[in-house]
This record gives C-alpha cells, structure tokens and sequence, in this order.
C-alpha cells in the first residue's frame, strides 16, 4: 500500500481520509514497512465498512490486516442500532467465533521433550483432523440446540471439562441471545458430527514452549513463566458457522436492497440490526458462537485424556479462550458518552484493557489475555489488553501474522514432506494429513507475526506479555 | 495458474491472499458452472484421485446467474461436507434462473485422496459469470477455506 494515501497520525497509525461515500475515516494500525506490505484491497475494504450506516468512529484495521471478504481480515467496526446501525455476516466471516484457546500444563521442555514423539502421534490419533474427519458425538436435534444454547457450558455439564474452565472463556463460556431456531435444519445437520474437530486449513493444536517474558507481572497473572509448556488450540465453529454465513449472506444482500443500502462490494451484504434478518443472524451467529466455544471444550477434554496418559503430571488449567470472528455488543465511551454498539470483529482479537468488569477477576489487574497464533514454525504471543486500546480500536487487537503469500504460490514453494523435515530438524513435530496442506501452510507464506505483534504492541492496541514457540503441531 | 484442459472446456485457480480463486471455462454457462466446481474439487484434492462412484442430484435457484453461480458451489462445498464426499464429475443444466445438476465421487479416503483443506462457502468475491470476448463463458469467485 502506498503510505502517500494516507494521512500520517503517529508511526504506528495511517488514516484514510473520508472521501466519496465514506462516513467516517478508517485508521490502520501498524508500521511503515507493514503497511508498504499490505495489499491495496485492505484500503479498499476499509474505505467500504467505513461508508456503511450507523458506523462509529471509524473502520479500524489491525496491523496483520490482509485481503478479505468485504471487510478486510483484522478489521474492527461499530455500529449503533439507534442510528441505523447495521449487521454484517462478512463482517464476521464463515468461520464464526473462529478463536484460540491456550492450556497451562505446569510442564517444562524436558518432561515434554522425554516424550514428544509419543505425545505428538497421541494427540494426532485422538483428535480428528482435517477434511472429512468426523467427532465422536453424534448430536441429535434436542441436544443440538441444548449445544447451541449453551456453549461451553453444554460441554461442561457432559463431563467434558469442569467448572473452573468456564471462568476462562470469554462470556464465561456462553454466549446470550443465542437463537438456534434462527439456525437452518442444513447447517445443523453439517454440525451433526463436527463438535470435537480440528477442521482444516490454518487450525492447529500445538504444544508450545514459553521462550521469552516481556511483562513479568502480567506474565504472572497469567500463570505463565519462561520455560513453560502450554498447548494452544485454534479452530472456530466448524460446519454450522460456515452454513450460518452462507445462508445469511445472501438473505443479507435482499435485506440491504430493501432498506435502500447501497453496497460498494456485494460481499458487504448488511441488514439494519433493527430488522427481522438482522435479529436472526445475530441469534444464529450467537448459537455458533456456542458452537465454537463447545468445540474447543470438548478438544480440550481430548488433551487432558492424552496427558493423563502419558504426562499425569500436567495441570491443563485454562489461562483463556477467545474468538476473533464474531459480532458482540458492548458498551464503549464515545466522546465521553457510553454508548451500546455491535462491534464486529473479523479476524482481530477483542482486548479489554485492566479493571473491565467482563473479566475474571484473575485479570482484572492485567487486562484479558489477547492470544495471538502463528503458523508451524513461528512464534505466537500472549498479550494483554490495554486501557488504550478503549479508545484507539474499540478494545481490539490483531489475531495473527496475515498470509503474505497466496496458498497457491506456497504449495509451489515448498513440498510438505521438506517443510515437515525442516521443521522436524528444528525440533518441531507436524503431524497432519495432508502435505499439500503443510506447504500452503508453511511458516513462510506468513508474514512475521513478531513484527506484527510489535506493531500492535507500539500502537497501544495491546502490550507483549509472553512469546510462544511451538513443539509439536497437529494440522488439519 | 494451474490449468486442466478438455476441448474447449477447463479451469483454473487463481490467487487470492488468503484463500484461493476458481475460474470454469466453457462453451455455455452450465458448462462454465461444471468446471468451475471441478475448480473447487482441486482445492482439494486431485479431481483424478477421485473414482466416480456415487452420484448426488444438486438443484437450486436464482433469477441472477452470478448468485446461482454461488448457490450451486454452496450446494456442492454442503453435499461435500455433510455426506464426507469428494467429487470428480459435475453434470449441470440451466433452464431461466434454475439449476439441476449432479455430483459424482465417493467417500473420502484420507491416505489416498490427502485433502489438503476443507471449503468453507463461495463468496461473492471477485464473482464473475459473464462472455469472454473469445464467446467462451466464465464462472468465477473466491473460495473461502
């Protein structure tokens, strides 16, 4: 992106100026050399969002901030129902509530390393990935709907999981307002036996090692110290989420005509939130939201059952769990006023900053952990959501480094067998099913999550706490 | 650009930052339509890797040949998803805004076929059904996977 169009705010914020349709500005956070880096679409996308009605403050785009549908992934936006706010199914995307989830395990690197291998094919065996793979529960209708109600708590109440985990999930582990007669009989049924999966592409279950502290006390709060061993597990509401988004993106595009919106991009296909559609969707996308919180607490209950077999010494406490696909409403301070706006989320992580009363009172000193994933071979961070960020993004932050090369040109630059054995000898264990799907997703074709983490970091979106590099890695 | 050529009839994939496009290619829109969903079987896996056993009637509706472009590869990524099929052979025919088609594959074997990543919808990006000047049709969009 050539930084001429912008307007420079500080070094780590560019603001596009409101020209032709826009209603407000959009502001993207992160450094000169990432922003040269981004793809001109994230200023198109941005300058689309920022022209939609009832939009606050500005479209925000985070600085991982890539090519996406409508929305640009690692985009922000407010809307305020009282001004003819509206609701985007692209402003979410079809993985709804896609997130992460990182377990403390007590362990160090060389109770880990005694094992690893037995570990890795372990955990590969007992959690289904990849394309196809179906879970162990077969949900009939009633206890689909219990799910979709209940989220984590579902879960919890069947033995997968205790009690204690619910603290650490964002919403306490469910999500209110969901609705699952706003979800099609086709989109449950694609769910039918997906809770417990892994699924594809860029979602992972890795065993990480805690190679560097950046904020000893926030580190602490956190439970987490240099050295340890935490497994992290990214993946979102599989099936019913992509269905949910299919189906409401084109009830969504008829909605926008009646209500006299006119869309830039058909992908940015709306209803005002005081409609019949957008009170459906956001029941539905609520339910998968549920859905995704249930998924991740049933694979959770699947890593306890492989440690308890081979490491009974691990604790597999949950330090967080949150999305960074969804639509959430929230009471933000817009000049000076609290106001009640959906914010929507599209690949960028929600970061309450310290003293925000959703937090567990565990965080309450440090603000809520922002858990930042990586690919492979590359580190991920923990962060901690800051008082700023409040104000600079409606208390948001990036999800992730954004691909930088396309999955077509990365699986014509690596084979996956070399990127496995690459990897194995950097003693990083990859299990998957798929080499093609290793080499699209090869550490390389992403650009450097360190760099985009120092950037939000900088920005004041969130501050670095702890950085993570990975052991072990099942991919889908 | 990876290509597959069959008389006039082929498709393609093209790049999009973090997923990936499908373009059919052929000589009337239904047969831009069929090779554009053996586009979305290559997201997959090698459509040649798929033996053409079971066959799943697919139809669907739209007044717009782009939306029904997108509903049919919907149709398709859903039949995939819920019956754990792939498919290696596509038969459609459009009359006005309606679509019958078919889907012919068989059950996903994961040593053989070696998925590499699962379809989550078609989008509407870079959504194109249209006549080339060549008079050859196009069906194209973004695959979000």
């Amino acid at each position: 992106m050539d930084t001429n169009r912008l307007t420079k705010l500080s070094d780590t914020a560019w603001q596009i100026e409101p020209r032709r349709d826009m209603r407000v500005p959009a502001v993207i956070y992160a450094d000169e050399a990432l922003i040269r880096d981004m793809d001109d679409k994230v200023f198109e996308q941005a300058a689309n969002v920022a022209a939609l009605p009832g939009i606050v403050n500005a479209a925000y785009a985070m600085p991982d901030a890539h090519w996406g549908y409508g929305f640009p992934i690692g985009g922000v936006a407010a809307f305020d129902a009282e001004q003819g706010g509206v609701v985007s199914a692209g402003g979410v995307g079809f993985d709804i509530s896609c997130g992460v989830r990182c377990l403390l395990t007590g362990l160090h690197r060389d109770a880990v390393e005694a094992v690893k291998t037995t570990l890795a094919d372990a955990l590969y065996y007992q959690i289904p990935v990849g394309v196809g793979s179906t879970g162990a529960i077969a949900l009939d209708l009633h206890e689909m709907d219990a799910m979709l109600h209940g989220g984590a708590h579902w879960a919890v109440e069947r033995g997968y999981g205790s009690d204690r985990d619910l603290d650490r999930i964002e919403e306490g582990g469910c999500m209110a307002g969901a609705e699952p007669k706003a979800v099609s009989a086709k989109a449950k049924h694609r769910q039918r036996q997906q809770i417990g999966t892994l699924g594809s592409g860029n979602h992972y279950l890795e065993v990480q090692e805690v190679t560097a502290v950046h904020d000893e006390e926030a580190a602490r709060a956190f439970g987490l110290a240099a050295g340890d061993m935490v497994i992290s597990i990214h993946c979102g509401s599989r099936g019913l989420g992509h269905q949910i988004g299919t189906e409401y993106l084109k009830r969504m595009l008829a909605a926008a005509g009646t209500a006299g919106i006119r869309l830039p991009d058909r992908e940015l296909a709306c209803a005002p939130i005081r409609s019949a559609v957008g009170q459906e969707y956001l029941g539905a996308m609520r339910a998968a939201i549920n859905s995704a919180l249930a998924n991740r607490q049933v694979i959770t209950h699947l890593v306890r059952g492989v440690f308890r077999r081979l490491l009974p010494d691990a604790g597999l406490e949950l330090l967080f769990d949150v999305s960074h696909n969804t639509c959430k409403l929230e009471r933000h301070r817009v000049d000076g006023v609290e106001r009640e706006l959906y914010v929507h989320r599209k690949g960028a992580t929600r970061a309450f900053g310290p003293n925000h009363p959703d937090l567990p009172e565990a965080f309450r000193a440090a603000g809520q952990p922002v858990l930042i994933g990586g690919s492979m071979g590359t580190a991920s961070h923990i962060l901690a959501g800051t008082a700023a960020s409040e104000s600079l993004s409606f208390a948001s932050a990036c999800h992730g480094a954004g691909r930088r090369m396309s999955r077509r040109q990365a699986s014509k630059s690596w084979h996956g067998r070399q990127v496995v054995d690459e990897l194995a000898a950097r003693g990083i264990l990859i299990r998957s099913p798929s080499p093609r799907g290793v080499a699209e997703e090869a550490p390389g074709a992403y650009k450097d999550v360190d760099a985009v983490v120092e950037a939000a970091h900088r920005a004041g979106l969130a501050r670095k706490v702890a950085r993570l590099e990975p052991v072990v890695c099942i991919k889908g | 650009m990876e290509e597959r050529t069959a008389t006039v009839n082929k498709w393609e994939h093209f790049s999009h930052g973090a997923d990936i496009g499908i373009r059919g290619i052929g000589a009337s829109p239904a047969q831009a339509f069929e090779q554009a969903a053996l586009a979305l079987t290559a997201v997959v896996t090698d459509p040649a890797c798929v033996r053409p056993g079971a066959e799943i009637a697919i139809s669907c509706a739209d007044d717009d040949p782009e939306l029904l472009f997108v509903d049919w590869l919907n149709a398709v990524i859903y039949e995939m998803a819920v019956r754990g099929m792939l498919f290696s052979r596509y038969r459609v025919t459009i009359d006005g805004g309606r679509l019958a088609g078919t889907a012919t594959g068989e059950t996903v074997d994961a040593a053989r076929h070696q998925p590499a990543v699962e379809p989550k919808g078609a989008t509407y990006t870079e959504l194109e059904v249209a006549r080339r000047g060549d008079g050859q049709w196009i069906a194209q969009c973004i695959i979000d996977v």
